[in-house]
């Protein structure tokens, strides 16, 4: 039986700079931070939750060889990685301007939805993150006669 | 020759997260070009080599979509909904509307009001579903 989600992954193009975006910024912590020799395995996770780990790998030997590992990158910059993470905050848009002060790059300003307000922004490699804040009660999708009724 | 096309990539990906975020201001190529830190005879033919369509089509595009979006789950006026997605001129947003999604605004806005269709799905799938292809 699986039991569930201990570690994810996101291809960066420089561990560094993802390092000074996801700890420096996002106010993540470091968990793991080692020279395997092959690799550096480098692992951050949010304070309150120190069970899933978020693993910011640069594409290369030995998962891939170089010119896969150049495509890779190529496609990461343009936005085109695939994959994504959605994060939860009880502060969009208070979360949104510090962020922004900070020099984040948004590529939507916070929103009002029926699932809650939510917002969009890049990492510096070019991978897509949203944080939502949800909504006080539980989430009520709404009609079709709602959504058409609203301002 | 790959770290300059990934680092091209990065800044053609600024731009065109700019007119993600604010389409509905009025973006021309020399402003997009700024952000891309490339010299404006060069924008538009990098924009099209890295996402395979010109940043005027892809504006168009993405203002289109806001106004679908806005035309299927409001109410509103066509001639706000026009303005309020950054284009200028009603003739030119029905002109486009119609040329990429096959009908005008308002029969769009006639056919989901008949049936009652929201999409009841987050934004970002909205916007990246929805969207109309080039």
């Amino acid at each position: 039986m699986l039991k569930r989600i201990s570690h994810t992954f996101v291809h960066v193009l420089d561990q560094d700079e993802a390092l000074d975006f996801y700890v420096g910024k996002l106010g993540m912590v470091v968990h793991t931070d080692a020279d395997l020799g092959v690799m550096r395995f480098l692992t951050v996770h949010f304070p309150d939750q120190p069970d899933v780990e978020l693993v910011l790998m640069v594409p290369g030997p030995p998962a891939y060889d170089d010119t896969t590992a150049a495509e890779i990158r190529e496609l990461v910059a343009k936005g085109a990685g695939g994959g994504g993470l959605i994060f939860e905050t009880d502060d969009c848009r208070g979360t949104y301007d510090s962020l922004r002060a900070a020099g984040v790059e948004f590529t939507q300003e916070p929103t009002e939805r029926f699932y809650g307000i939510d917002c969009a922004l890049r990492d510096p490699s070019g991978n897509a993150i949203r944080f939502t804040q949800p909504p006080d009660g539980p989430i009520v999708v709404p009609s079709a006669e709602e959504l058409q009724a609203q301002p | 020759m790959s770290r300059a096309i990934e680092d091209r990539n990065r800044r053609m990906l600024r731009a065109r997260d700019t007119m993600d975020r604010a389409f509905a201001q009025p973006l021309d190529v020399p402003a997009l070009a700024r952000i891309a830190h490339v010299s404006e005879s060069h924008f538009s033919r990098q924009f099209r080599a890295t996402f395979g369509e010109t940043p005027h089509r892809y504006l168009q595009r993405r203002r289109v979509e806001r106004a679908m979006e806005l035309l299927r789950e409001t109410g509103r006026p066509v001639t706000e909904i026009c303005f309020d997605v950054g284009f200028n001129s009603l003739g030119t947003f029905s002109r486009t509307f119609r040329a990429i999604v096959g009908e005008s605004p308002s029969a769009y806005h006639a056919r989901f009001a008949a049936e009652g269709a929201a999409l009841l799905v987050p934004a970002c799938w909205a916007m990246a579903w929805m969207r109309p292809a080039g």
